[in-house]
């Protein structure tokens, strides 16, 4: 970098950009310049003193302007101001900076006994004890003595829950206002605030609910002491006993990299369980947030209900059974069937080894394309892989989108879908960048929107499509917000495209994605934006391993790396249509509920229904087979992110009773279906897939395992830093390469359903009930609950009111909602949120519930 | 509501700010005037008005001494008794103030009435001793005058006069311009 | 002598726009808005040698320099939070001379192009700041503030706003966060509010003593301004004289003038009493004693006492005064005024507080007493604005001055 400045910290010369302040550059060279207030990523604000040091500058003659020298030669410098923050001052040339002197350590040990003058010291119990900064730092620091008299200490309480999630102890709180800060200026959730003033000051919320954002978990965190703890983790273990695991999130499709703190627990009968989830540093993933979604769902793997066993069905009941037996009756089951149709269903949340294997299950052991992911939700994987984002694998200074680079989202409320992608959105509208939102509605991202248009519901492809061509023509005085729109999208030096399926059908999604590949396969003259660092495609999946389901060839027209198929098998409404009409004689579900989500009627004419899964779901319950699974907590595997990050995740605790991974249990069983010997290791699994999937090529799992020394350095041994998220040490993955397309993509006719009527589309929440989030106490207070959104115009016609209950039909089935008068939406736009996804927009069928 | 009472004023004083959370602290002045005290209605409906998060106003509400989170009494007399005050006789005024309404410093007298605290100086520290009520400032004092006080403040509270004589003339938040 | 600043003391009714005009009043500012480029407006503020008079005695004309030049948003806020112990001044400014501030402010606006000025009020001025809101209302309909004013293309408005009992809102960068709808806390400078302030736009706080300054300044010229007060102190001040004295009140002075003379002024020490100490600047400023007396009230005058005149509210106290009871007095005001945000002023009152009430109440030990001293070190020269540097000065102060009057309450040995 060319605008390198250098400064002297204790006599070791330093090289760092413009604009660094003096604590980071010390930092560079492992001077640990101590801090409680200021952490990397948050402006600095001076308030808690510990960072006091000399900071000298070079003296300039007033007259010539000329350095100023003493007799040796060396420059005069002037540490004229007594101490500064570290945190607070920008470095600059010729600065000289002491770290270790007399009064830098006076002042070290008076801010450290003024902390702990009111601190109860009850670091015996308090959670944080062990990787506490306080401690820490009063450790390194403190002078060993405090003057205080016990009974002039401010007396406070110490159990205050601020929501469901996080608890507070006043006494503990040194007012460092990080938390406050990090709600505010972070995630733009201002609902915690100091109340009072002086000593009295202490953190309060008044929002409803309690501490109301969806990354409260952060601030425990980064609190540089015990006063912020999670509710399930409280009192729950010392940071000693356990050890951390490294994990990906099973939810989301950002890929969040994450930590699990595991311990033996006698409570569980010797088992090792996890105790908490804490973010793991990834600067180009999830930074070091993670939304509390990712940091609470994880009870689920914990949860009564787990599956434990094998059942089989003898006469008409399910029963406990071997293994051995299990796989042997579904062996046998379906070798007999004769060459009867045969079909596979999955989920999106399992791994790349398992959805691997699974079609190959399918498609080699029973000569079956009838192969797909039981929700069909959102199209897109194959264009995602030659058009996708590329990333700047630079982990020291990441380049992120700002000025001059646009961003456009579609079809998504990233706030609920995928929070760290909102985030970052945001995060980049706030460096400069130009954000273009289109739905048929307003969300949380139209506030940071330079552009926010809402067309209407049913016209989100034509919308898209004129987009498209307003960007293939250089227009000088536009007439549309549209095309003003367009063309500020084609000037960008970057360009990144989120698109997602709210309000849409898997059609549209199609259509859409394809539109969005040829807008960022548009040269106009410069570069395009494909295949370059910070531009391209990223698909708001529903969940974690959607990309990895398309990678694998969990669908009925590709293998594995998107080689079409001889002849194209069902999808997956085509098989429960199937089902239905007997044209499919056995079903394997695994890690779905089709029943439950609405999607399957029942076991039509079925002969054969085998359900893998964690839970006993209303698919399950009607199954011949129910082979138990292990949650992704209990065993290892790999997830493809939105981004085409290839993963690791690693076994953190002992499985629940006999349940096995899901590849396992498909490759033992490919082995009675004469696919070979079963592999013994998911790695195993995964080489094979790198050899099949062409973009998976030269990963493995150790190169999925690298790391590189990440920017700002957070927990390394001086925690304090940026708190307790941990530092990444098992692996960044790999982002797969991309094969772009040599023409533009050929983009599907696709009939526009404009509904006449009230519009009605499904929005989605982050705490939608569903399988993994129902099973989370900590969650399931949150869960969002049937609520409907009507314009007040709307609201007046159908006679409802705030509050009122209404019933809307969707799809044949009713559903009772809590009406909710919003005035920001566009007349004839219905939003109903908290019930599972259905696809495309319906007309609103609404009657008010008299109570 | 004062959303609806004070909707010219409000207008007024959300003219004079490029942002809408400059005018948290007069909108609070308001509010304190019409309910006696920054209750959590009061807060959620100033936080309405603004676009904030309640949370803010409660800060706000916290941190500045004028705003009161619990309920008064109809006057609330602030007595001086910084330094300059007390030099002046201001702590033996306290003294006297609190004996003769019978209640202790912050506490407010049983017809709701009267509430007495004691203040940081209040920029009249050569009236001493004075108070302030209900933002009005009250000087020169002494045990007759505060005695000549209370009654006119009980006579006023009978015949509804109050708006005009005790509470400060914040109706100037309405700019004519 | 006929006064500069406490004009109305001389000109009946003077808070009324037509006496002031007829007294000379917005002749300076005409002048200004048709005679002079900003710049010269600056040299002129800046050589008439004007120094803050808010206590920190920053060059005013040197401050408004400092504000970049050239387009876009600035701000011109008047600091009447005004919350010192023992400091009424503005207050009497405001009540009786508002026009000669609004007159001040709108030179200064125009000096630095700002379109918008803020008289920041404490909010328990918002009674008396009557006069002024009227004042300012008379001003828009004469055309004095506004759209075009007078014709001259040049427009600015002109907002009164109330903060609501927090001492530390008079620190200008708390102040402009308490503007903004904040709590009043300060923020760690740079940036200063002259490159981002109000809203992140270049903005000048100033005192209302010092603006109202500013059009005589203009009128006679700074030549004029700089024959009074000493050299390095030039100009009038408003003296507040408070406490054991006869006659408290405001009186206006030429910089320089003694602390005996002020004593003098304000009638003598209440009932013949013998003077004990005062403490120079509210209660902010280091005490002084007898040997200081003869000192000039100027910015420099009282270095060699290790005490400063400050905001130059001057409060005396009698023989019979407990200096411990003074300090835990003062003690007190600051642990209650300060903002919280930074450890060592948050922490520091709160314990000083604790100890010195301690001690006042004759429970305290020797250990008390030196931790007390060597708690106030502590906060010293690591405080993040100077709201912690004032709180220690009565403690350290009043130890060094008074180490027996201490030293007798030990244990037990005190009053009650
Ligand atoms: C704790 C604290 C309180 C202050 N209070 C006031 C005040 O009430 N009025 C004032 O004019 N300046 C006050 N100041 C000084 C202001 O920060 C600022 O220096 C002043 O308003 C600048 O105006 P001037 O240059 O005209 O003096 C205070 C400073 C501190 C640190
Ligand atoms: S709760 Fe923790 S993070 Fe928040 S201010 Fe207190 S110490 Fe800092
Ligand atoms: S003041 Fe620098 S870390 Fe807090």
């Amino acid at each position: 970098m060319s605008d390198l400045i250098t400064l002297t910290v204790d006599g070791i010369d330093v090289s760092v950009p413009k604009g660094t302040l003096v604590v980071d550059a010390a930092k560079r060279i492992e001077n640990d310049i101590p801090v409680f207030c200021y952490h990397p990523k948050m402006a600095p604000v001076g308030m808690c003193r510990m960072c006091l040091v000399e900071i000298g500058l070079p003296m300039r003659d007033r007259a010539t302007g000329e350095l100023m020298t003493n007799e040796d030669g060396s420059p005069q410098i002037n540490f004229g101001r007594g101490l500064q923050t570290a945190c607070t001052v920008q470095v600059s040339p010729g600065m000289v900076v002491r770290t270790q002197t007399q009064p830098v350590t006076e002042a070290r040990e008076a801010v450290i006994e003024f902390l702990l003058s009111s601190h109860p010291l009850d670091c015996p119990i308090c959670d944080k004890g062990g990787e506490c900064p306080l401690q820490n730092l009063t450790m390194a620091h403190g002078n060993g003595n405090g003057r205080m008299v016990y009974t002039d200490k401010m007396k406070q309480e110490k159990h205050v829950p601020l929501g469901d999630m996080i608890f507070l102890d006043r006494e503990r709180c040194i007012q460092c206002a990080r938390c406050i800060r990090f709600q505010d200026e972070v995630v733009g959730d201002p609902v915690i605030q100091f109340h009072n003033r002086g000593r009295s000051l202490e953190i309060a919320t008044m929002s409803d609910p309690g501490f109301d954002s969806y990354w409260s978990g952060n601030t425990t965190d980064i609190c540089p002491v015990g006063a912020l703890t999670t509710a399930d983790f409280r009192f729950g273990a010392r940071p000693w006993e356990m050890t951390p695991v490294a994990t990906v999130s099973p939810h989301g499709p950002a890929g969040s990299n994450m930590t699990f703190s595991t311990r033996i627990e006698a409570a569980a009968g010797g088992r090792t369980v996890i105790k908490r989830v804490m973010p793991r540093q990834h600067e180009i993933v999830n930074e070091t947030w993670i939304s509390d979604r990712d940091r609470f769902v994880h009870h689920f793997a914990d949860a009564p209900e787990r599956l434990r066993q094998p059942l089989v069905r003898k006469d008409g009941k399910l029963v406990a059974v071997s293994w051995d037996e299990a796989l042997n009756f579904v062996a046998e089951k379906l070798n007999g069937l004769g060459g009867a149709p045969v079909a596979g269903l999955s989920g999106d949340r399992v791994s790349n080894e398992d959805l691997f294997l699974f079609q190959k299950l399918l498609r080699k052991g029973l000569k079956s394309n009838h192969i797909d992911l039981a929700n069909r939700r959102m199209a897109g994987g194959d264009v995602v892989a030659q058009v996708g984002v590329v990333h700047d694998e630079n982990y020291d200074y990441p380049q992120r989108l700002g000025q001059g680079d646009a961003i456009v989202v579609v079809a998504s409320d990233l706030h609920e879908e995928e929070p760290i992608w909102w985030l970052r959105v945001k995060q980049a509208a706030e460096r400069g960048a130009t954000v273009v939102v289109l739905n048929a509605r307003p969300t949380r991202l139209d506030s940071f929107a330079t552009y926010a248009l809402h067309y209407r519901p049913g016209t989100a492809v034509a919308t898209v499509r004129n987009l498209l061509s307003s960007a293939k023509v250089k227009v000088d005085d536009a007439e549309s917000d549209l095309v003003v729109a367009a063309q500020a999208l084609v000037k960008a030096n970057n360009l990144v495209a989120f698109y997602g399926a709210e309000g849409v059908t898997y059609a549209e999604t199609e259509a859409i994605a394809r539109l969005l590949g040829n807008l960022l396969l548009l040269k106009n003259g410069g570069e395009g934006h494909v295949g370059r660092p910070n531009n391209g495609l990223i698909p708001v999946w529903p969940h974690n391993n959607t990309q990895g389901a398309w990678d694998m060839g969990v669908h009925p027209a590709f293998e594995p790396g998107y080689k079409p198929v001889k002849e194209a098998g069902f999808n997956a409404n085509e098989i429960y249509a199937g089902v239905a009409a007997g044209r499919i004689k056995a079903l394997y579900v695994m890690a779905a509920d089709p029943v439950g989500d609405g999607l399957l009627a029942g076991r039509g004419q079925l002969d054969l229904l085998v359900v893998q899964e964690l839970f006993m779901t209303e698919t399950a319950v009607l199954a011949d087979v129910v082979l138990p699974a292990q949650s992704w907590a209990e065993r290892e595997g790999t997830f493809t992110s939105g981004e085409r990050r290839v993963q690791r995740y690693y076994p953190a605790v002992t499985p629940v009773g006999e349940s096995r991974p899901d590849w396992q249990i498909l490759a033992q069983l490919g082995e009675r279906l004469g696919l070979g010997k079963p592999a013994f290791a998911a790695s195993l699994v995964f080489r094979d897939i790198s050899k099949a999937v062409k973009s998976y090529k030269g990963m493995d799992y150790r190169t999925l395992a690298q790391v590189v020394q990440q920017w700002p350095m957070v927990s390394d041994e001086a925690l304090y830093y940026g708190g307790t998220a941990f530092e990444n040490r098992s692996g960044l993955g790999q982002q797969c390469p991309l094969t772009p397309p040599k023409e533009p993509f050929v983009v599907p006719e696709v009939d526009e359903m404009v509904p006449n009527g009230l519009a009605l589309l499904r929005a989605a929440a982050l705490y939608t009930p569903g399988s993994l989030n129902k099973y989370s106490p900590i969650i399931a207070k949150r869960l969002a609950r049937p609520t409907l959104f009507v314009q007040n115009a709307d609201a007046a016609k159908l006679g409802l009111a705030m509050g009122d209950m209404a019933q809307v039909g969707v799809n044949g089935t009713a559903v009772s909602a809590q009406v909710r008068v919003d005035n920001m939406l566009p007349a004839g736009v219905a939003v109903l949120r908290g019930v599972p996804y259905w696809p495309g927009t319906a007309v609103a069928d609404i009657t008010k519930i008299e109570q | 509501m004062i959303k609806e009472k004070y909707a010219k004023e409000i207008e007024g004083i959300l003219a004079r700010f490029p942002t809408k959370k400059s005018a948290a602290l007069p909108l609070m002045h308001l509010a304190q005037r019409e309910y006696g005290y920054m209750s959590k209605e009061a807060m959620q409906e100033v936080a309405a008005i603004l676009d904030l998060d309640p949370t803010h106003i409660l800060s706000l509400a916290g941190f500045y001494s004028l705003y009161y989170e619990e309920p008064q009494g109809k006057y609330v007399l602030e007595i001086c008794n910084d330094l300059a005050c007390a030099l002046r006789g201001a702590d033996d005024f306290v003294e006297m103030a609190t004996a003769k309404l019978g209640i202790p410093v912050d506490g407010t007298t049983e017809d709701g009435m009267f509430t007495i605290k004691t203040v940081m100086c209040l920029g009249a520290c050569d009236r001493a001793p004075m108070l302030q009520c209900n933002l009005k400032f009250e000087e020169h004092l002494d045990e007759t005058k505060f005695e000549a006080l209370l009654a006119r403040l009980r006579a006023e509270a009978e015949t509804g006069g109050e708006e005009t004589a005790v509470a400060p003339k914040i109706a100037s938040y309405a700019v004519k311009k | 002598m006929a006064h500069i600043l406490l004009r109305h003391r001389d000109i009946p009714d003077l808070r009324k726009l037509g006496v002031y005009q007829a007294n000379g009043g917005y002749a300076a500012w005409q002048k200004v808005l048709t005679e002079y480029e900003p710049q010269q407006v600056i040299d002129i503020v800046r050589n008439s040698n004007l120094r803050g008079r808010g206590g920190a005695g920053f060059p005013t004309g040197v401050k408004w320099g400092f504000i970049p030049k050239g387009p876009g948003d600035k701000y011109v806020i008047i600091n009447t939070d005004e919350s010192e112990t023992g400091t009424f001044k503005d207050r009497e400014l405001v009540e009786n001379n508002p026009h000669q501030i609004i007159e001040g402010a709108l030179i200064a606006a125009y000096a630095i192009g700002a379109k918008t000025i803020y008289n920041y009020f404490r909010g328990e001025y918002m009674d008396a700041a009557y006069a002024f809101e009227e004042a300012l209302q008379d001003a828009y309909a004469a055309g004095l503030i506004g759209e075009n004013i007078l014709g001259t293309g040049f427009s600015c408005n002109f907002y009164c706003h109330y903060g609501a009992g927090a001492y530390i809102c008079g620190e200008e960068t708390a102040l402009i966060k308490s503007l903004e709808g904040e709590l009043g806390q300060p923020w760690s400078k740079p940036p200063f509010p002259a490159v981002e302030g109000l809203f992140r736009k270049p903005t000048v706080v100033n005192n209302t003593e010092t603006l109202a300054n500013v059009p005589p300044i203009i009128n006679n010229g700074a030549d004029w301004y700089k024959s009074m007060g000493t050299e390095r102190s030039a100009g009038v001040k408003i003296v507040c004289m408070s406490g054991h004295v006869e006659k408290p009140g405001n009186y206006e002075v030429e910089l320089g003038t003694t602390y005996r003379q002020l004593i003098e002024m304000a009638g003598g020490m209440r009932g013949g009493k013998k003077f004990k100490a005062l403490l120079p600047s509210g209660g902010s400023g280091p005490v002084i004693i007898e040997n200081a007396l003869d000192a000039p009230m100027t910015y420099e005058g009282l270095d060699a006492y290790q005490s400063v005149m400050g905001s130059s509210s001057v409060i005396v106290m009698d023989e019979d005064t407990d200096m411990v009871w003074a300090a835990l007095k003062m003690i007190h005001f600051f642990k209650h005024e300060s903002c919280g945000k930074c450890t060592p002023c948050r922490e520091g009152t709160f314990w000083m507080e604790k100890v010195l009430h301690r001690l006042y109440h004759g429970h305290g030990t020797e250990q008390d007493l030196q931790t007390l001293e060597s708690v106030a070190k502590q906060v010293k020269g690591r405080t993040l604005c100077a709201l912690g540097e004032f709180a220690i000065n009565p403690v350290l102060s009043t130890i060094r001055h008074f180490p027996n009057e201490y030293r007798a309450k030990l244990n037990g040995r005190g009053s009650a």
